[in-house]
């Protein structure tokens, strides 16, 4: 304490001060608060995952006073008259009671399931303004493993939560887990006997999901949630470019008390939301699906969304991709969910550093790429978003074939096509409009913004009139890394290794389409020449760049 | 007291009597004068027959009508599916061509023709004499499969679909039971007792006169539509807020 301090003179500030010189929170706080952190709705999307885990977390505490873990036998007596006399088990019933019995139970039971929901999108969502901004290259790509680790669970999370109320519909998503997990070769059965205790469905498997929905994942997500917010400080946030941000710099807001305040008002907003949507829209109506008993089956069995993809997977896999060695057989048409899955995981763990290594870059990124100043990247990640959603339609297949007056086979073969052409189609229109929009930039840059005004000169010359950009918009669609197509080099003997081959090639895919960031020549050459001109057209029509040469288009 | 009984008793077995004689297959517990059979025949002529043939023997065009029944031709007739409008995967419900008395009278005249599955009965279709839970439970296995655990329909394949229950008479559900129509598979007295179709009945009833407990019910069309609306409704509302606060006061 510096002796300029002034001495506290209420009880609060007594109090705060009794605190601070025993435990330093001050240094803490002040250091902290001094953290910039730059403004862009963009950037708050994980902190709508940081919120609605919170939410989740603190509706779900509540959830876990009066919710039964049992599989006890017991024939219901509640208030709800279509299941009264029905066995049940104590899981079910319990579930029954917080809807129907406790007081604020069903509004509770919606928040946690309706935030749920909310937290994994808001997740995907976060994850993927972090892609296609490029936020995970040096020095973030440890976090963005972390991330993905984080991805993983809420899926995990998700899933464990909704199978507990043991209710018809998560019943049969549990019996779709049993049957991957059976078609795994050699080892299936008997992890399926591990896990769910003996023949599938048992009475162990939900006082064992019950174990990890609420105590090993949520627990495994707060570490890595921790983790994840320490790296965001240590490394400090990324920012857009923009003149004045630079690489060595965080331009923005200090966390106290602009940020601070924001984010928790924030925090309010959300919060209000999800009780909004729970007290006005029904989620997951167990009672609607009775208890679970492993003969009937519901039309429209669908999982959460999140896993929809992996239901879809399951829904539009031929059956002909299941074959026998020696007599066993491989249900491929099973096993292929799993394996894209984890293929899916671990190509999302790779990326930043398959990245990394074909553009050879090892240097630092503190500034953003916006996505069409990297079209490979963006297309590469459109197309998966694409691939992602065609799995993920396929869960509904069903519904959008009801829906659309059409035949439930037609929507699986346009599924199939889908699944394999999507992506390409995704891909090449991507990187045509990245490469279009860049080419645009370079046009703005140079000869201004087009203001739709034509001038008709004395001689007859049409001209429009551009109006040139002010500085600091110039500095956006100018101040850009465009890495070059890197050929594949040869080592120090003269030899160039396979995998330098490999990365060649790769560089050639990434970035041999390309358009050139302006150079300071060219832009002060253009500058020198709009000087007070509109921009010229000649008799066709066609640009001119003032030296008679069409410009690039 | 012992009057109570004896009137209960009367009324059971009375109540039983005329159960075994309207489920007895061609016997109609409406009346049936020998003039309604004349009048249907004469709808039937001008708006089947193409189709179902002069005397219902069936054409290329439509199957034979011969020991369908009334409860066929009341069903088909009455959720508007019959006349048949045009060939498809399946032939829809729409308003209905035929008002009470004419549907009567072409019922009347396919069931003179063979014995089948009358009408049901008055008694059979009461959903509070039903019990609603044994009606959830046998509605689970029986029907879930296609219609959704609350009815709210399904895909079949190649563009055959189980239609959503709600708004539909206890009538036509007892009816659709009983004789399957199109795509959707008979239930017998055998497979499900008269009784048991009554517990269907009550069950249906209970769950689509109630009020949702939780709110809007989204179509009770279950996850998917669950996972569309927090995506478009909840994360938009969330990118908005996130627009708004981080939008620079101007
Ligand atoms: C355009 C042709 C057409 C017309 C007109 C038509 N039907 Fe049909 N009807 C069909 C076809 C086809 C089916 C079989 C539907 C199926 O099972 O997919 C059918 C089925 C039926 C059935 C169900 C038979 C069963 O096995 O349960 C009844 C009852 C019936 N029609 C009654 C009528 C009556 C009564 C009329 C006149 C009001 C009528 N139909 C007019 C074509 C027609
Ligand atoms: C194999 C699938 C299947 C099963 C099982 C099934 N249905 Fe159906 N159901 C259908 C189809 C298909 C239709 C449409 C028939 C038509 O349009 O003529 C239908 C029509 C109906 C209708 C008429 C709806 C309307 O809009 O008029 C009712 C009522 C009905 N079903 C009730 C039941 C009940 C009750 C059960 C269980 C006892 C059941 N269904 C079992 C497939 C099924
Ligand atoms: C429980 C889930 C998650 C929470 C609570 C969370 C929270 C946050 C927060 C609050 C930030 C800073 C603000 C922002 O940039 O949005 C952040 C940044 C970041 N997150 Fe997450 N996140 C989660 C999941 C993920 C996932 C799934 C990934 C990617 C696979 C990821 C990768 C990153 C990266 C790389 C940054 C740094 C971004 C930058 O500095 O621009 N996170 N996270």
């Amino acid at each position: 304490m510096s002796t300029t301090t002034p001495e506290p003179t209420t009880a609060v500030g007594k109090a705060a001060d009794w605190a601070d010189t025993r435990m330093g929170a001050s240094k803490l706080v002040r250091e902290f608060g001094r953290k910039i952190f730059p403004s862009h709705w963009s950037f708050m999307l994980g902190e709508v995952s940081l919120y609605s885990f919170i939410i989740v977390v603190l509706t779900g505490t509540y959830l876990t006073f009066f919710f039964y873990p049992a599989m006890g036998e017991l024939h219901y007596d509640g208030p709800y008259v279509p299941l009264q006399g029905v066995e049940m088990s104590q899981a079910y019933q319990s579930t029954l009671y917080i809807s129907f019995e406790l007081r604020g139970g069903l509004l509770i039971r919606q928040m946690h399931h309706w935030g749920a929901l909310l937290f994994v999108a808001a997740v995907s969502i976060h994850m993927l303004r972090v892609f296609f901004t490029g936020a995970f290259r040096r020095p973030r790509e440890l976090n963005w493993l972390v991330g993905v680790g984080l991805l993983a669970l809420s899926w995990a999370a998700g899933f464990t939560g909704y199978s507990l109320p043991d209710d018809l519909l998560s019943g049969n998503g549990l019996r779709i887990i049993d049957g991957i997990i059976k078609a795994i070769p050699l080892v299936g059965t008997y992890i399926s006997f591990f896990l769910f205790g003996g023949e599938f469905p048992g009475i162990d498997i939900i006082s064992r999901l019950y174990t990890l929905h609420i105590m090993i994942i949520p627990a495994a997500i707060i570490a890595l949630i921790a983790i994840h917010l320490i790296f965001v400080v240590v490394h400090k946030h990324t920012q857009w470019p923009q003149a004045g941000n630079t690489e060595r710099n965080v331009v923005g807001e200090p966390v106290l008390p602009t940020f601070a305040a924001k984010g928790g008002g924030f925090f309010f907003l959300v919060f209000a939301l999800i009780a909004g949507l729970s007290a006005f829209f029904q989620i997951n109506p167990v009672w609607n699906y009775g208890p679970y008993d492993p003969s009937p089956v519901s039309a429209g069995t669908q999982p959460d969304w999140y896993i929809g993809w992996a239901d879809g997977i399951l829904r539009i896999a031929p059956g002909w991709m299941e074959f026998y060695i020696f007599g066993w057989p491989i249900s491929m048409n099973i096993l292929v969910a799993v394996i894209i899955m984890v293929g899916v995981l671990v190509g999302m763990a790779v990326w930043p550093f398959f990245e990394a290594w074909v553009a050879k870059d090892n240097r630092e990124h503190h500034v953003l790429d916006r996505p069409r100043n990297a079209p490979t990247r963006t297309a590469v990640g459109v197309a998966f978003v694409v691939w992602y959603l065609v799995m993920w339609a396929g869960a509904s297949g069903d519904l959008i074939a009801v829906f659309f007056h059409m035949s439930l086979n037609d929507m699986i073969y346009i599924f199939r096509f889908l699944f394999f052409f999507g992506p390409i189609i995704a891909y090449i229109v991507t990187k045509r409009i990245c490469l279009g929009l860049q080419r645009k930039d370079r046009e703005v840059a140079l000869h201004g913004r087009e203001t739709g005004r034509i001038l008709r000169l004395p001689h007859g010359e049409f001209i429009e009139v551009h109006e040139p950009l002010d500085p600091h918009s110039a500095w956006r669609l100018v101040a850009f890394d465009s890495p070059e197509y890197v050929p594949a080099q040869a080592d120090e003997n003269g030899k160039i290794s396979t995998a330098e081959k490999w990365r060649g090639r790769f560089s050639k895919f990434f970035f041999e389409d390309r358009v050139a960031p302006l150079s300071k020549a060219e832009l002060e050459a253009a500058h020198a020449h709009n000087e007070g001109h509109g921009h010229h057209l000649d008799s066709e029509g066609n640009d001119q760049d003032g030296q008679g040469r069409p410009l690039p288009h | 007291m012992a009057l109570a009984v004896l009137l209960l008793l009367g009324l059971l077995l009375t109540g039983g009597a005329y159960a075994m004689f309207t489920n007895s297959a061609s016997a109609n517990a409406q009346q049936v004068s020998a003039q309604d059979i004349a009048e249907g025949e004469k709808l039937f002529v001008a708006n089947c027959a193409t189709c179902h043939g002069m005397n219902a023997e069936g054409s290329e065009n439509g199957p034979s009508l011969i020991g369908v029944g009334a409860a066929a031709v009341d069903f088909q007739v009455g959720t508007g599916r019959m006349p048949l409008q045009m060939h498809g995967p399946q032939a829809a419900r729409k308003a209905p061509q035929f008002n009470e008395e004419e549907t009567a009278q072409l019922a009347a005249y396919v069931a003179s023709l063979a014995p089948g599955p009358a009408i049901p009965d008055d008694e059979y279709l009461d959903p509070a004499l039903g019990d609603p839970a044994a009606g959830g439970g046998l509605f689970r296995t029986n029907c879930a499969m296609c219609h959704n655990v609350v009815g709210s329909g399904g895909a079949l394949t190649r563009g055959k679909y189980a239609p959503s229950l709600s708004g539909v008479s206890e009538r036509h559900i007892y009816e659709a039971m009983q004789t399957g129509p199109q795509n959707m598979p008979k239930f017998n007295d055998a497979s499900l007792t008269p009784e048991e179709k009554r517990d269907i009945i009550a069950y249906l009833d209970e769950i689509n006169t109630m009020t949702a407990p939780g709110g809007f019910k989204l179509g009770s069309l279950g996850p998917v539509a669950e996972g569309l609306f927090i995506w478009f409704f909840g994360l938009g509302a969330v990118i908005g807020l996130t627009v708004w606060l981080s939008a620079r006061a101007k």
